[in-house]
């Protein structure tokens, strides 16, 4: 099969699986889920088909750009629908759908008693024809359309359960804030069109080197925004805690896995805009270190289980956004951690998917404690996720996190000095915060109750899962054991991407590398121990304690959402009803005081219409009196 | 020396058939029995404005590729205008027939007897008896051959022929309404004095004209402007009086007075057929006679035609927004239009033409829908007996919940009035408006528009009336009620919506086929 086939295939059989299932409804209940599962995984069939295609070619050749149809022919712009297929975006169609459809696998028992598992699937495979659609367009103008549609299904599938106010109101939250970046990305395609003529990629990376600075750094801000709505980076992160409302497959796929990955994504391939603005590209440096901390910090304080998985899931995606934001020399790393991280992040939400099955849906992990006796393949499963991301030497997220590490220390001034130190002291936290998560659920002393000890609530009988979800669990917790390993053998990753992010001259760190590795580990290690001493050796409080000004702040987001409150919404509201009241009193009552000026105007005329000839015809010649004066005055 | 013109027969065939249509209509009157009678003049009538059409399309076709001539020698001009003008007339006059010809209830719209006086007991006996008046067929024909010659007419005599070859059969109709016929008889009445009044204008502009140029082709006046010096006088007052005849059709203000009443009093089949036809037929000479006769003239005649237009697309609006009747503001309604298009004649540019041509189409389709829709929507008494037509406003509250279709129809003919986009109004309004911009007279567009802001408010509300307001039954127990047509006059509705909608939709086509006319060649 060609590439050509095969990636329109790819998208075309999750999409029609989609409208299948929505279009017939209910009566596809019965079999509907199967039919998901299948299109997801005939995706994943085409994604190795075209990975082998590339694999298959030179490294020059390995772009393929599928021409589709011509979309928007409107004047000077002139967009076409296509695809490119690239190493880049085969990468993200391997983790979208074979992720995905392990994910499908383990939605298909996990969510067995709900009514609406038919819709359920119709949207999880709206939501991988729409990404896929996102990595495979060869114009920013597709892209958009994979972008919205990843929202649109994200939307709906947040809000899945809503009727549930509170999971409606995350849904439009998330919903909201996403059309903000939106807006940055619409903004950035007409500044591209303003400055390059087109949106296509081939025409604007082609002139991004001859773009002005400030051109260059306009759109970078603006592509910018656009990632950190979709990839709930800071200032636009508010959202993904909250996003959790979904049911947890959906947490793994979409608000883990791959697309809260896009903004990385979309800065990635984007590269060629970025490296024409040295401005831009610290900004995207900079907000992927302060979302790396950000969510480190908020992920130490929570004690929901999916939540603490949400803000690290933010504090990762800073680490590739931190790496993206590096240039060249980062682009790969990014991708490579987000690879990783597609793996071990899915892995583990999959595992809380797990837990809370076990234990009737309770996400509170003080609630939890010494489950490893009762859920041995969740255990180990999420044990080697926990493993890879904090970094443990060997596993998949040491090689990808410590690469970024070491990036962020290559450079000149200030710069790796700050960097470097933030993404190095993060690793700390991090092996802290998802310890803490780790020992909190399956170690320590049972702090649910089990019928013979004190603790409140209703009776838990905690039990593994079927295995039609831990299956999916195993597969990926071989890849958070061993994916990292594989792919930086030998650089394998790096060459295999080197056709898009360009070759990165080798630059040493400003501290040396075995320094930076030595204490990586060292970091990591002390995380691992504190939160040892604290969450296994002793016993863990069933009330959070107070705790400091920081924890509490923490628990509640760092007071993100008190602060959008106070910026935007408040003014918003009050700049919406002062804008009512205007519209009311200036412009309604200018409007109707001109209709009621027309009514007086009218009346008065009505008068002159009364039915007689005389008066008509008095009228008409006094009409044709003035006309001949007018006329012959005017002569003259 | 009297030579005898060379008759270009073939030319003049759409004249032919209508007028032949006409006398076999009146021999029809005489010799069919009456059983038949209808049915004859009705298949009689729309053959006559089928062929005609034919006729005219094959004319088109000639001119095409001859260019335009002159015909009966110089009496009248055959070009792309003038059979694109009568193209539109055709095609409405056919619609109005459909009206015309309906019978809801197995009524007419027409008195049985025009001649019986009002609520004699010989009226009442030639209802019972099922007369019916079908000379209204013959008539109708007569009065678009009128109008057929209307927009070919090259000289003032041929014109002002046609002209009263098109109102007198008008005169006539107007007063044959089926009910409250003393209104539709002042009415007749009406239009008769004042139309005599200004036809009087008419010949008085024409022979001043004479006086000035010794001719009535307007192609001999139109060399006479600039060669003629030391009788200006006689120019201007003459051009200005023939221009006042005109307006007086067109229902321009000031000489508009006889438009709602006639509009109100005249049976509704036939106020849809003169409302959009008549229009038709007197903005093509009033076209011709400025494009050909005035350019010369200017800036003289300029303040008169602004003053007019003014007034009418002001006056037209303020008072359709204080009717409460729906035929009376469906005329002011009528009166506001005819100054919009005074916008593409005060414009003297090529694009002013066709700005013209599309928006009496589009303004024609929706009139005669509108109008065809009105005669549908009856007041029904307490006791269930059909009165007449709904005329009062509030009587049309909540038709949109009782008959969705003919409400949503309505709602489309008024927004295409309003010159909504994606209606065919929008397209007119934007042509000529257009054109106005290309001839310089931006002040005028700018109170077109918002002369047209302020009309979208009766048209809304008359939207808002039939969709959101509960329906009001009368304090004697009186309701509306919706009747079933014949068929003729769904058909015709239904081409006027699709029309309307084409025409606004995809308006292209349009704009291309009138872009043709540009040019007025003398």
């Amino acid at each position: 099969m060609s590439i050509d086939l095969a990636a329109i295939l790819i998208v075309a059989v999750p999409l029609a699986s989609a409208g299948v299932l929505l279009l017939l409804g209910r009566r596809s209940d019965g079999w509907g889920h199967w039919l998901g599962v299948l299109a997801s995984a005939a995706s994943a069939v085409m994604a190795f088909v075209i990975l082998f295609g590339l694999l298959g070619r030179g490294a020059e050749d390995r772009a393929v750009d599928v021409h589709l149809f011509s979309w928007i022919p409107a004047g000077e712009l002139d967009v076409d629908a296509g695809f490119l297929v690239d190493p880049l975006s085969a990468t993200f169609l391997l983790l979208i759908t074979f992720v995905g459809t392990l994910i499908h696998v383990y939605a298909v028992a996990y969510m067995e008693h709900d009514d609406d598992r038919r819709r359920f699937f119709a949207y999880l495979n709206l939501f991988i024809a729409a990404m896929l659609i996102l990595v495979l367009a060869d114009s920013f103008a597709l892209l958009f359309v994979g972008w919205e549609g990843v929202g649109l299904a994200s939307y709906l599938l947040i809000g899945f359960w809503n009727q549930r106010t509170e999971y409606a109101v995350a849904a439009k939250k998330a919903f909201v804030m996403n059309r903000v970046g939106d807006m940055g990305l619409i903004i950035a395609m007409g500044a591209m069109f303003a400055s390059i003529g087109s949106v296509d990629f081939e025409t604007v990376f082609a002139a991004a080197p001859e773009l002005s600075e400030g051109w260059a750094t306009a759109i970078g801000i603006a592509l910018l925004i656009g990632a950190c709505g979709k990839s709930a980076q800071f200032p636009l992160q508010a959202w993904l805690g909250d996003a959790m409302a979904g049911p947890t497959p959906v947490s793994a796929l979409i608000h883990a896995a791959t697309m809260v990955t896009a903004g990385v994504y979309l800065v990635v391939r984007s590269g060629a805009i970025f490296e024409a603005s040295p401005t831009a590209q610290l900004l995207v440096v900079i907000v992927g270190a302060i979302t790396l901390v950000f969510g480190a910090i908020v992920g130490c304080a929570k004690d929901d289980i999916k939540k603490a998985l949400a803000a690290s899931t933010m504090s990762q995606i800073g680490y590739m956004m931190l790496a993206a934001g590096l240039g060249p020399i980062g682009y790969a790393f990014a991708i490579f951690h987000l690879l990783t991280h597609g793996f071990f992040k899915a892995g583990m939400f999959l595992g809380a998917g797990s837990v809370m099955h076990g234990m009737n849906d309770e996400v509170n992990m003080r609630g939890f404690g010494g489950l490893s006796r009762f859920m041995k393949v969740t255990w180990i499963t999420f044990g080697l996720g926990w493993l890879a991301i904090i970094g443990f030497p060997g596993l998949s997220g040491f090689w990808s996190k410590d690469k970024i590490i070491e990036a962020a220390f290559v450079g000149e001034g200030w710069q790796p000095w700050v960097f470097g130190m933030v993404a190095l002291l993060a690793a700390g936290l991090t092996a802290f915060y998802m310890s803490r998560l780790f020992f909190m659920t399956f170690h320590g002393k049972a702090r649910w109750n089990d019928g013979k000890n004190e603790a409140p609530g209703p009776e838990q009988h905690p039990h593994e899962s079927p295995l039609l979800m831990t299956v999916p669990m195993i597969v990926l917790a071989v890849g958070s054991l061993g994916l990292g390993a594989f792919l930086a053998f030998g650089d394998r990753f790096f060459h295999w991407l080197e056709p898009v992010t360009g070759h990165a001259e080798h630059h040493d760190p400003v501290i040396p590398i075995p320094v930076i590795m030595g204490a990586t580990v060292v970091l990591m290690l002390i995380g691992v121990l504190l939160a040892w001493r604290q969450y296994w050796a002793s016993s863990v409080p069933l009330m959070p304690p107070t705790g400091s000004v920081l924890t509490r702040a923490a628990r509640r987001d760092l007071y993100q959402d008190s602060v959008n409150e106070a910026v935007f919404a408040r003014p918003g509201t009050h700049t919406v009803r002062t804008l009512t009241y205007a519209d009311t009193a200036v412009v309604d009552g200018a409007v109707n005081g001109l209709g009621a000026g027309a009514v007086g105007l009218g009346e008065r005329l009505r008068k002159l219409q009364n039915g007689h000839v005389r008066s008509y015809s008095a009228a008409m010649s006094v009409g044709v009196v003035l006309v001949l004066v007018i006329v012959l005055v005017a002569r003259i | 020396m009297f030579v005898a013109p060379h008759i270009e027969w073939a030319a003049l065939s759409p004249v032919l058939i209508l007028l032949g249509a006409a006398v076999i209509g009146v021999l029809v009157e005489a010799f069919v029995p009456r059983g038949s009678r209808r049915l004859v003049q009705v298949v009689v009538a729309a053959l006559a404005l089928g062929g005609a059409l034919v006729a005219v399309t094959w004319r088109w076709t000639v001119v095409q590729q001859d260019g335009p001539s002159s015909l009966v020698a110089g009496a009248l001009r055959e070009d792309a205008p003038a059979l694109l003008f009568q193209a539109i007339l055709l095609i409405l006059a056919l619609l109005a027939l459909l009206v015309i010809a309906d019978r809801a209830r197995g009524e007419d719209a027409f008195t049985p007897t025009a001649s019986a006086i009002p609520g004699s007991e010989y009226e009442g006996q030639a209802r019972r008896a099922g007369l019916a008046q079908t000379e209204v067929f013959p008539l109708t024909m007569f009065a678009v051959t009128g109008m057929l010659v209307f927009p070919a007419a090259a000289d003032l005599l041929t014109m002002f022929i046609a002209l009263e070859v098109l109102s007198l059969p008008l005169y006539l109709l107007a007063g044959m309404a089926r009910r409250r016929r003393l209104v539709s008889q002042e009415a007749s009445l009406k239009y008769f004095l004042l139309g005599a009044f200004s036809s009087a204008f008419f010949l008085m502009g024409l022979a001043l004209l004479y006086g000035y140029a010794g001719s009535v082709h307007l192609a001999d006046i139109a060399t006479a402007v600039p060669l003629v010096s030391g009788m200006d006088g006689l120019l201007l007052a003459g051009s200005a009086l023939v221009i006042i005849g005109l307006l007086f059709k067109v229902g321009a203000v000031p000489f508009h007075s006889w438009t709602p009443d006639v509009y109100q009093g005249a049976p509704t089949p036939i106020t849809g057929f003169m409302a959009a036809c008549t229009k038709v037929a007197a903005f093509a000479a009033l076209l011709r006679f400025v494009y050909v006769v005035t350019p010369g003239l200017g800036w003289d005649l300029a303040p008169f035609l602004w003053i007019v237009a003014i007034l009418t697309m002001v006056v037209g609006t303020v008072l359709a927004i204080v009717q409460t009747d729906m035929k009376r503001t469906l005329a002011y309604s009528s009166v506001a239009h005819a100054g919009f298009l005074l916008l593409g004649i005060i414009a003297l540019d090529e694009r002013g033409i066709s700005g013209i041509l599309v928006y009496l189409l589009a303004y024609g389709l929706a009139t005669v829908g509108a109008f065809a829709l009105v005669t549908l929507v009856r007041t029904k008494d307490a006791e269930g007996n059909l009165v007449g037509e709904a005329g009062h406003l509030s009587e049309w509250a909540g038709l949109g919940r009782r008959s969705p279709v003919l409400a949503v129809c309505f709602a489309l003919f008024l927004l295409s009035f309003a010159g909504i986009p994606l209606t065919a109004g929008f397209t007119g309004k934007f042509a000529v408006f257009g054109a106005a911009v290309a001839g310089g007279d931006w002040p005028l567009v700018v109170i077109a528009v918002l002369a047209s802001a302020a009309a979208a408010f009766f048209y809304v509300r008359i939207i808002v009336l039939m969709f959101f307001t509960e329906p009001a039954t009368g304090e004697d127990g009186s309701a509306t009620t919706v009747v079933r047509s014949e068929g003729l006059t769904a058909v015709a509705v239904v081409v006027c919506a699709v029309g309307t909608v084409l025409v606004g939709v995809v308006p292209t086509a349009v704009l291309a086929v009138a872009a043709q006319a540009s040019k007025f060649l003398l």
